[in-house]
């Protein structure tokens, strides 16, 4: 399997060449982007099959990109990589359209599987990101308007509770007695939720979650 | 002239700061003539505009405006100012001698401009418009009734009593026109007067309304960007200080890069809360001062959120010997926590990925986990589950079931 190709896109040149050199040789690195301008245009120039995005860049930030790329029809997958922690910030690229959402922090080696993951469709929550979604689907004030899409199954929140325990998708998969396949189904039907859900209260509770 | 020098050189009162009263001074920034409006609001701690039209409309009333003005001239001294003086808003100027053009007009179409009798029933209407005009800026009328501290129906009741000034000062003018005959003339002549009035006024009404407003915002943006620039300072300066003068000792330097990122984290991203009234908040308190205490990240989710009790302080003293155990003995690179507070139970987890232990080989005698963690949560009526194997990291379990209340 050829390894996966990767643009990088944040406006600090010094994160971007240290998630390179953390990459290594796990990924093929095919560019980098600064700002929206930037990456739209290598996007369509590098045909990368995974982008990694920063969420606050000048010029409206990876949620343009998202627009602006999504938005054409393009078909490349997103990664939401930041040191931001607000709810309204990782829901909205989320919503956006991007397929996971890791922080900063991460690990070389954890970054390389996220990636991995992404390019093969499957959705990459954090423990952080579990923990906004399992918020975000338990304020019941209104019943749902879409039962389907509006609320989680017992066992989507089972996986997103030990997502956000720390626990990796095979580490799931063996507490659950289920394979890792099935992990990956259940984590892109919550991405897919996510997204597609016209529940108020997802945006309503990222914004109450906003520090005024 | 040379009056006006010797006064404004004269010995002046002792400085503004150490007097209750500060005396009455003419400063040279925002001076329209001689800034006698100016230092008066100031004094008075009014908007100058008020205390200028109260000048314009007392000059209509046989010139008492002028030769008030001209008094306090003569008897203010000028407030000591550096530097070239500021240019005059010529404009704003310009408005008012129009205003006062305009009244004096009203004064000519009506007859007789010099008697009491015109003059009178002009300045109240001029009263009355001043009452209006002052209701109809939100932001001056903010300033104004602050101290008052006045209710909504004091609102009306103002702007009645203006438009009632308004009315009796137009009928006034009418009656000492004498007639109804001429009545309509009049009318119409004051609406043409107070028309092209609201036209000279208005822009400018509006430009000063609007300057307003945009200085209110600049002055939060200031607010706000001096409290950032504090917190930086009191914070990240701080920190990165210490980082050099610790710069030998990688440990602390990596405790003091995360203590920091952590308080700027909550700084820009959580709710402000009381680390003493929620669960949420109290066991990211924990975790950060565990954290700090032994140098290993603890990553903490929180989902829901409940008021503490004495209940929850049990599990929460018990997450904490938990997050002890596995920062001191477990050797993993990073710990996580996760807590969930539903309606009817509140659970925490402890998790790590460290060497992990033989449970059953742990001594009696070992406080940490059976007494600490096991013993308080059962003597609270909870539970502790402890999940660990050698090489296979360690997670603690804390349940709480809750009543309803």
């Amino acid at each position: 399997m050829s390894p996966v190709k990767v643009l990088i896109v944040d406006d600090h040149r010094l994160f971007r060449a240290g998630v390179r050199a953390e990459l290594g040789d796990a990924v093929e690195v095919v560019g980098e982007a600064e700002d929206v301008d930037s990456a739209v245009a290598e996007i369509a120039r590098l045909q990368p099959e995974v982008v990694l995005l920063d969420v606050h860049m000048p010029g409206g930030g990876g949620q343009e990109v998202l627009r602006r790329v999504l938005g054409s029809g393009a078909h490349v997958r997103f990664l939401a990589l930041s040191v931001s922690d607000a709810a309204d910030d990782v829901i909205g690229v989320i919503r956006g359209g991007a397929r996971g959402y890791v922080t900063k922090t991460i690990s070389g080696r954890e970054l390389a599987d996220a990636i991995r993951r992404v390019a093969e469709g499957d959705a990459v929550f954090s423990p952080r990101l579990a923990g906004f979604v399992l918020d975000a689907f338990a304020s019941t004030e209104a019943p749902p308007i879409d039962p389907e899409l509006d609320s989680l199954t017992q066992r989507e929140r089972e996986v997103l509770r030990l997502i956000a325990r720390g626990y990796a998708y095979k580490e799931i998969a063996k507490e659950l007695f289920i394979s890792v396949k099935t992990v990956e189904t259940h984590v892109s039907s919550v991405l897919r939720k996510l997204q597609l859900s016209n529940r108020h209260e997802l945006s309503r509770w990222a914004n109450a979650r906003r520090l005024v | 002239m040379a009056d006006r020098q010797t006064l404004r050189h004269a010995p002046s009162a002792p400085p503004e700061e150490d007097t209750p009263y500060p005396r009455l001074l003419r400063p040279v920034e925002g001076r329209l003539v001689a800034g006698v409006a100016q230092g008066a609001a100031e004094q008075l701690r009014l908007d100058p505009v008020v205390l200028r039209l109260a000048f314009v409309l007392l000059a209509m009333v046989n010139g008492i405006g002028v030769v008030a003005y001209a008094a306090i001239w003569l008897f203010t001294p000028q407030r000591p100012h550096e530097g070239p003086p500021p240019p005059r808003d010529w404009s704003q100027l310009a408005a008012f001698v129009a205003i006062g053009f305009a009244l004096l007009t009203v004064g000519w179409l009506t007859g007789t401009p010099a008697e009491r009798i015109t003059a009178w029933p002009v300045a109240v209407a001029g009263i009355g418009a001043l009452i209006l005009w002052q209701q109809a800026d939100p932001g001056r009328r903010q300033r104004w009734m602050r101290g008052a501290s006045e209710g909504a129906s004091k609102n009306r009741v103002r702007t009645v009593l203006g438009m009632a000034l308004v009315v009796i000062g137009a009928v006034g003018v009418l009656a000492a026109e004498g007639g109804l005959a001429q009545a309509r003339n009049a009318l119409l002549f004051t609406g043409v007067v107070v028309g092209g009035l609201a036209l000279i006024a208005t822009p400018w009404l509006a430009g000063l309304w609007k300057e307003l407003r945009q200085e209110r915002r600049e002055r939060i943006r200031q607010e706000e960007r001096a409290e950032m620039a504090a917190h930086v300072h009191d914070s990240v300066l701080h920190t990165l200080t210490l980082i050099q003068r610790n710069a030998h000792d990688s440990r602390e330097v990596s405790r003091l890069a995360r203590a920091q990122e952590r308080e700027l984290r909550n700084w820009l991203y959580q709710p402000k809360q009381d680390a003493d009234a929620t669960l949420a908040a109290a066991v990211r308190r924990v975790a950060a001062e565990e954290e700090d205490a032994h140098g290993v990240p603890i990553e903490v989710v929180c989902v829901g959120d409940r008021e503490l009790n004495p209940r929850l302080s049990a599990i929460l003293q018990a997450a904490r010997q938990a997050m002890v155990n596995a920062a001191k003995y477990s050797e993993s690179p990073v710990v996580s926590v996760y807590a969930e507070a539903e309606p009817d139970e509140v659970t925490i987890f402890i998790r790590d990925r460290g060497k992990g232990f033989d449970l059953d080989a742990v001594p009696e005698d070992r406080m940490g986990i059976r007494e600490s963690i096991i013993g308080r949560m059962e003597r609270n009526g909870g539970n502790a589950r402890v999940r660990t194997e050698p090489g296979e990291g360690t997670e603690v379990m804390l349940t709480m079931k809750l009543e309803t209340p």
